[in-house]
């Protein structure tokens, strides 16, 4: 193969979201020479289209709030199963990162006090959540990238080179990563314009990929969330754990069909709107589950007073976590009371004044205006569950990030354990800042530990080049697949059999339809030439997909509870002996995965002692519980 | 509610190309990025386009239907005439690379050239205070989604490639407005920028003359001229009165003369 165009850094960061560019600040902070690569031009990863908000407990709307009461509410949004150290360090760091972001030039909404203002959203005790109208994610990545953008102002203004020391690679894609023995020593990708290889040579690279919603028929997900960092990463050696856990976000649209899965902001439920079935009724009052009874209202009149007095009213049903919100409504439209396209209404009309809505909700106005012709100033919305975030995802040290191979980390989406089961909402973008920050500044220690920079390996470098081109065909292959076929047939088949309630014959089927799929994949012939083609691109992000809905799948069937984000249908109940258990993959050749159990490290007990112990008793065997029957 | 329509798209790459007819399937509810989808899962597999979000909420999907600057995934098929051909065309401001597909580098520069948010060095951390009101004004701008089309509009740029070297174009004159109307913004006392002078002087205000057209196809509805561009304008003008001003422009351009005296 031809020369290839070569670059060497320090650290490379995979992703340009909100995890990726904090990663990247902190390792061009520590002095090291960094690398930004994205698939999509800058600006526009998929942080852009976060809404409601980033949590932190900065206390500016309710003085009552702080990292513990937010550590609580992490915990249990996870049903306990989150990575405990990560639930930590996120409720005590976020705020920090939020005030950071002024610095960068961020311009939140305000208190009348000109503090920082805080939303409520679904599981957060106190108004929490930092945000910009409903375009709080818009906020966030330019604010980051501006301040990317003022770093290499600063570098210019030294070395009269704006990429000294901070360069963005836009529309270029990884397809591998390349080892040094154990170590990680560079990555290949492509460009996305000429179609031709390039290769970085670094000791640190910080994955920070996203999710894998494109796996998904029904999905808020754009086209890169291929689970690319994921299948990157096991390709690599490291390990996935909680795969089985995906969050169905309760409110996507769900008519008109080109549009099914486009997400419908919580906030809406969070500044009041209500859900209601065909029969105009409040179903979410039937839906409260044990666990949370001491929390909620169960009368329409409290609900609503809380609103304004939430001091002295238990908060609607409404804003139970996601999980419990997507799975009620799913039953709603089994059980007949749907509305007219498959969905149940939720209405902000009957709530406050058109003025009010199209002032803290004007993309959600606006997206219903262009794309559903309903103005939601008149009439309620139709929504219904859309595939929207991955709690699983690359095993990490909670404090700098490090995956299980040496030199490399993750941050955000990709990485798994925060979240436990199931996340809440707000609670993704302070974790992009939180442990973004953490991998950068983690990536950067690695860096300064080697005592010699691992080196490219010559042979592996051309083999990956010759896998990447492969789907172009030598033209001996007949009865070549299309990639746009098979990718349809893997998001039929994720949606229908490993969706948002699961059963065993079910998920096993999915498990056979995908070895099928990933022996098809094996015959994708793509059109065209190397130069920006999208056929190309679909073929190699297939292969991550492919590999990542086995992890989710095989997860799924070996999970027998049901717990967050995973619902079995026959296993309905949370099992205690299930909580302490994680299920790890790990990559099993090339494109295979095999799955064993670890135990959960036991949680700190000055953290334990947060909870009052009847909560506890809801979710640990009586053997971990303090002065339990311990050995 | 199917129909079938007629497109017209623009292929080719950067040493040219041409129309291409296509006759596609329609339903209801469906936007231009739907149909383009459908000609690749089809007839058209290399058919290049960029687009991430299918929401408006990223601008990445930016082209001209029917000649008109739009968001492919927010322009409605029901919003188009179905008895005539609908033609997609790349942005004509920018070279294209593939098919629809520009390269926007132009605007990723010019950003760069935008002195950045200069944090006041008293203030730490969690101590910013800013009334709503101060913010809004800045905020209308922050909604910027950046798909260019008011950069693809501007008649100073869209036909006359050699401006392109002085002017920034709307988007990032409005970025300047943003930065200059921030209230914590401290470019000016810590580090001697003026953001109005440099709007004038570096980023070419002076050639805008106020037509509006960026503000019409701006599809977050930023009122770009009135709201950015007229005001920046205004400031500048003020500044040429302001004795303040003045006297710092002669003492900078000492200090500059100094420089190279020493140098
Ligand atoms: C519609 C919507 C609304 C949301 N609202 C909220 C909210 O209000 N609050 C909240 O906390 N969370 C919200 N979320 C979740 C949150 O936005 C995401 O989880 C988060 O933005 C993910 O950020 P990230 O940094 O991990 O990755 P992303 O922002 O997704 O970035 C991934 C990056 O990786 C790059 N990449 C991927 N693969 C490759 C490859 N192979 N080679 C090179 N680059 C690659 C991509 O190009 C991209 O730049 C929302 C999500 C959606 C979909
Ligand atoms: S108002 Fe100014 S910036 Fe906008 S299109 Fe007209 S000349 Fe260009
Ligand atoms: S100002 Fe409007 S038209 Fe211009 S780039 Fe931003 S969103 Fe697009
Ligand atoms: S695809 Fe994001 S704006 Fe059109």
């Amino acid at each position: 193969m031809s020369e290839i165009e070569t670059h060497s850094y320090d650290v490379i960061v995979i992703g340009a979201g909100g995890s990726g560019l904090r990663a990247a600040i902190a390792a061009r902070e520590a002095g090291k020479k960094t690398a930004i690569i994205s698939k999509s031009l800058f600006g526009k990863a998929h942080t852009v289209m976060a809404e409601g908000g980033c949590a932190a407990a900065m206390g500016n709307v309710n003085p009552n709030d702080n990292w513990m009461v937010h550590f609580r509410d992490t915990m249990r949004g996870g049903k306990f199963l989150n990575n405990w150290r990560m639930a930590e360090l996120h409720a005590k760091e976020a705020p920090d990162r939020v005030w950071e972001l002024e610095t960068y030039g961020a311009l939140f909404d305000r208190t009348p006090e000109g503090k920082i203002s805080q939303r409520n959203f679904g599981g957060h005790t106190y108004p929490r959540l930092a945000h910009v109208g409903d375009r709080t994610g818009l906020e966030m990545i330019r604010t980051l990238q501006q301040k990317i953008v003022s770093l290499q102002q600063d570098d210019f203004a030294r070395t009269g080179d704006y990429e000294a020391n901070i360069k963005v690679y836009a529309e270029c894609t990884v397809t591998d990563l390349i080892k040094d023995g154990e170590r990680i020593a560079g990555a290949l990708a492509y460009w996305r314009e000429s179609g031709r290889h390039l290769l970085l040579e670094a000791p640190a690279i910080v994955m920070a990929t996203g999710g894998v919603g494109k796996s998904y028929k029904v999905t808020s997900n754009s086209w890169e969330y291929t689970g690319d960092g994921h299948a990157l990463a096991l390709r690599a050696g490291a390990s996935l754990i909680n795969m089985e856990f995906l969050q169905f976000h309760p409110t996507g649209m769900v008519w008109p069909p080109s549009v099914k899965g486009i997400l419908v902001t919580e906030s809406v439920r969070g500044d009041g709107g209500v859900l209601t079935n065909s029969e105009g009724k409040r179903f979410m009052f039937d839906y409260i589950p044990d666990v949370f009874k001491d929390q909620y209202a169960t009368t329409e009149e409290e609900a609503d007073r809380w609103y304004t007095d939430a001091d002295n009213n238990k908060r609607p049903p409404e804003l139970l976590p996601r999980d419990e919100v997507a799975r009620a409504i799913n039953s709603e439209v089994q059980a007949g009371r749907g509305s007219p396209h498959g969905g149940v209404f939720l209405d902000v009309s009957s709530r406050m004044p058109a003025e009010t809505i199209i002032k803290r909700l004007p993309s959600m106005h606006h997206q219903f205006k262009e794309l559903a012709d309903v103005d939601i100033t008149k009439e309620p919305m139709e929504v219904g569950p859309t595939c929207h975030y991955v709690m699983g995802g690359i095993e990490v040290d909670p404090d700098t990030g490090q995956a299980s191979v040496p030199g490399l980390f993750a941050a955000g989406e990709c990485s798994g354990g925060m979240h436990g089961s199931n996340r809440l909402g707000g609670n993704s973008l302070s974790d992009l800042l939180v442990f973004g920050k953490r991998a950068g500044d983690g990536a950067a220690a690695y860096v300064d530990s080697l005592s010699a920079r691992p080196v490219l390996d010559e042979v592996e470098v051309k083999r990956a080049q010759e896998r990447s081109v492969a789907p172009f065909g030598d033209g001996s292959q007949d009865g070549a697949e299309n990639p746009y076929t098979l990718h349809q047939e893997l998001q039929q088949t994720m949606n229908d059999l490993v969706g948002i309630i699961r059963k065993e014959e079910e998920v096993r089927q999915a498990i056979t339809k995908l070895g099928e799929l990933k022996e098809r994949a094996k015959n994708l012939v793509v059109e065209g030439h190397r130069q920006f083609n999208p056929g190309w691109h679909l073929a190699l992000d297939l292969r991550n997909m492919l590999l990542v809905s086995e992890c989710v799948a095989n997860a799924a069937v070996l999970r027998q509870e049901s717990r967050g984000g995973h619902t079995r249908d026959d296993y309905t109940t949370m099992d205690a002996e299930w909580r302490h258990k994680l299920l790890v993959c790990t990559a099993d050749g090339d494109d295979g995965v095999q799955i064993v159990e670890q135990e959960q490290i036991p949680m700190r007990s000055d953290l334990m002692e947060l909870f009052e112990l009847d909560e506890l008793k809801k979710y640990f065997t009586d053997a971990e519980l303090p002065g339990g029957a311990t050995a | 509610m199917s129909y079938q329509q007629k497109f017209s798209v623009w292929r080719g790459d950067s040493d040219g190309g041409d129309f291409v007819e296509y006759d596609v399937e329609v339903n209801e509810g469906e936007v231009v990025l739907d149909v383009v989808h459908r000609l690749q899962a089809t007839e058209a597999p290399d058919l290049a386009v960029r687009w991430n979000c299918k929401a408006g909420k990223c601008g990445s999907c930016s082209a001209e239907i029917n000649g008109r600057p739009r968001l492919m995934c927010m322009t409605r098929m029901s919003t188009l005439p179905q008895d005539t051909t609908v033609s997609i065309t790349p942005m004509r401001t920018f070279p294209v690379i593939r098919d629809l597909v520009t390269d926007v580098s132009f605007n990723y520069e010019k950003a760069r050239e935008v002195r950045a948010f200069v944090p006041p060095a008293d203030l730490a951390p969690g101590e910013y205070r800013m009334q709503q009101v101060d913010v809004e004004r800045s905020q209308e701008f922050r909604k910027c989604i950046e798909c260019f089309l008011c950069q693809n509009t501007c008649h100073v740029v869209r036909d006359h490639e050699e401006n392109k070297l002085a002017f920034s174009g709307p988007r990032f004159l409005m970025r300047v407005a943003e930065l200059d109307m921030h209230p914590l913004d401290a470019a000016e006392d810590q580090e001697g920028l003026n953001r109005k002078a440099a709007a004038q002087d570096e980023h070419g205000l002076g050639y805008c003359n106020i037509t509006k057209c960026c503000t019409e196809v701006c599809p977050e509805h930023i009122k770009i001229t009135d709201n950015a561009l007229i005001p920046l304008k205004e400031r500048v003008v003020d500044l040429k009165f302001d004795p303040m001003f003045i006297r710092r422009r002669k003492r900078k351009s000492k200090e500059k003369e100094q420089v190279s005296e020493e140098g």
